[in-house]
């Protein structure tokens, strides 16, 4: 009861930009500016068609096949394209590829611009003030918060997306994964492992 | 502009407190906003640059207290009342009052597909060579514009090496303000920690960012 009045609460135009949302969609459909189907589809695609398993397929890819990796580093767009995978937010794509020296971390400070077409939607902290402020000044203690300490001796190179370049991170490939499959391999590759807030899963998570 | 957007090596925000297992959104009405943003802007009456202005100039008491899907929407009503489609007095009362500018186009459920597998691409062609090539040193502009700039505040006045000679794109700079594409080569630029903050920066750090070329100067 109290339950169900506050899920009602939370959906309906209670909720201040909820109403704002709904005005301005209602406004639109009725000049024919917008079509809702439109919107749905559009939604469809970001929930369920485009994510981080596309990037994980890339850097799997990446992996196993020097010729490939070699590609991706010298054109990723079309290394990428070559997989049948383009799109909105991913028009002209870098590939950057951790080594034993050298850690990547991705960042736009500016405002939000990240790989959709790989990775799909940023998730919020990507977009909010505490990581877009700090993953320039200060990316170790920006790394710690997401439980990856890496030697001082290591170096760190952040990329700023101040253009419109989209960065995708190549992490290291895990030891002990000789006789992994790609398939097998996408799995052990996150989101943030991709941004390079994270490192590749060891394989006894695949 | 020197406004809320420009976050680089700004202090005080707080932890970055990553949720786990994240939802896609986290609420309803942040789909229709993403949805409602991508659409409207598929009209083609304004440009990325535009919408980013657009978005960096909201108060940042404002832009700092919203999520980012709020300042999409609050971005998105004012070019919508900037091109004439909508009027503050119908965002008010949540309905059509009178017609509007014509879109030039809209976008269909049926197109949605092709539009997003298209995208929108940057790259121009720009002629001549490019001024710069890659390892040259160089020095960024300094400078405060009070119009749109992708060059951020802590990477102004800065010695960097010019890492990789890009491709022409559209000029941000001119662009988001109606005077045109200018496309420009761009370049990515990689500064040392110590260049960028100084007293006691990590030695083992690097930062880069992607540069217009007129963003740029010999060293």
């Amino acid at each position: 009861m109290a339950h169900d009045h506050d899920d009602h609460h939370h959906d309906n135009e209670l909720d201040p930009m909820a109403a704002r949302v709904r005005a301005l969609e209602t406004i639109l459909t009725q000049k024919g500016l917008v079509d809702p189907a439109a919107i749905d589809a559009i939604v469809e695609t970001y929930e369920t068609k485009v994510g981080p398993h596309i990037g994980a397929k890339v850097v799997a890819k990446a992996w196993s096949d020097p010729q490939f990796a070699d590609w991706l580093k010298r054109d990723a767009t079309a290394a990428i394209a070559s997989l049948g995978i383009s799109g909105r937010q991913g028009e002209h794509m870098q590939a950057v590829f951790n080594t034993a020296d050298t850690h990547n971390l991705v960042v736009c400070t500016l405002c939000s611009c990240y790989p959709w077409s790989v990775l799909g939607l940023p998730p919020v902290w990507y977009k909010s003030p505490p990581y877009r402020s700090r993953a320039v000044i200060d990316p170790r203690g920006v790394l710690a918060e997401f439980d990856l300490v890496l030697p001082e001796t290591t170096n760190i190179r952040v990329w700023d997306s101040t253009a419109e370049l989209r960065y995708l991170v190549i992490p290291l490939r895990p030891d002990g994964t000789d006789a992994l499959s790609e398939a097998q391999l996408a799995k052990l590759v996150t989101r943030d492992a991709m941004i390079g807030t994270g490192i590749a899963l060891a394989p006894e998570a695949a | 502009m020197n406004g809320p957007q420009d976050l680089g090596g700004q202090m005080g925000f707080g932890p970055i407190a990553p949720e786990k297992d994240e939802p896609i959104f986290h609420a309803g009405w942040e789909k229709r906003a993403l949805g409602l943003t991508i659409a409207a802007g598929a009209m083609g009456h304004w440009n990325i640059d535009e919408s980013r202005h657009t978005r960096e100039s909201l108060h940042p008491a404002d832009y700092y207290s919203s999520t980012y899907y709020e300042i999409w929407i609050k971005g998105l009503e004012r070019l919508l009342q900037r091109h004439g489609f909508v009027t503050a007095q119908e965002l008010k009362e949540g309905h059509s009052i009178s017609k509007g500018t014509d879109p030039k186009r809209t976008l269909k459920a049926e197109n949605v597909a092709a539009a997003l597998a298209k995208g929108g691409p940057c790259d121009r062609p720009v002629a001549g060579a490019p001024r710069f090539k890659a390892g040259d040193r160089v020095r960024t502009h300094n400078f405060n514009p009070e119009t749109h700039t992708r060059l951020p505040r802590y990477a102004r006045g800065k010695r960097g090496i010019v890492d990789a000679v890009r491709e022409g794109f559209v000029f941000p700079d001119s662009n988001a303000h109606g005077k045109g594409e200018n496309p420009q080569y761009l370049y990515t630029i990689v500064f040392s920690a110590p260049e960028l903050w100084g007293d006691g920066a990590d030695p083992k750090l690097t930062v880069s960012i992607d540069a217009w070329e007129s963003y740029l100067e010999p060293a």
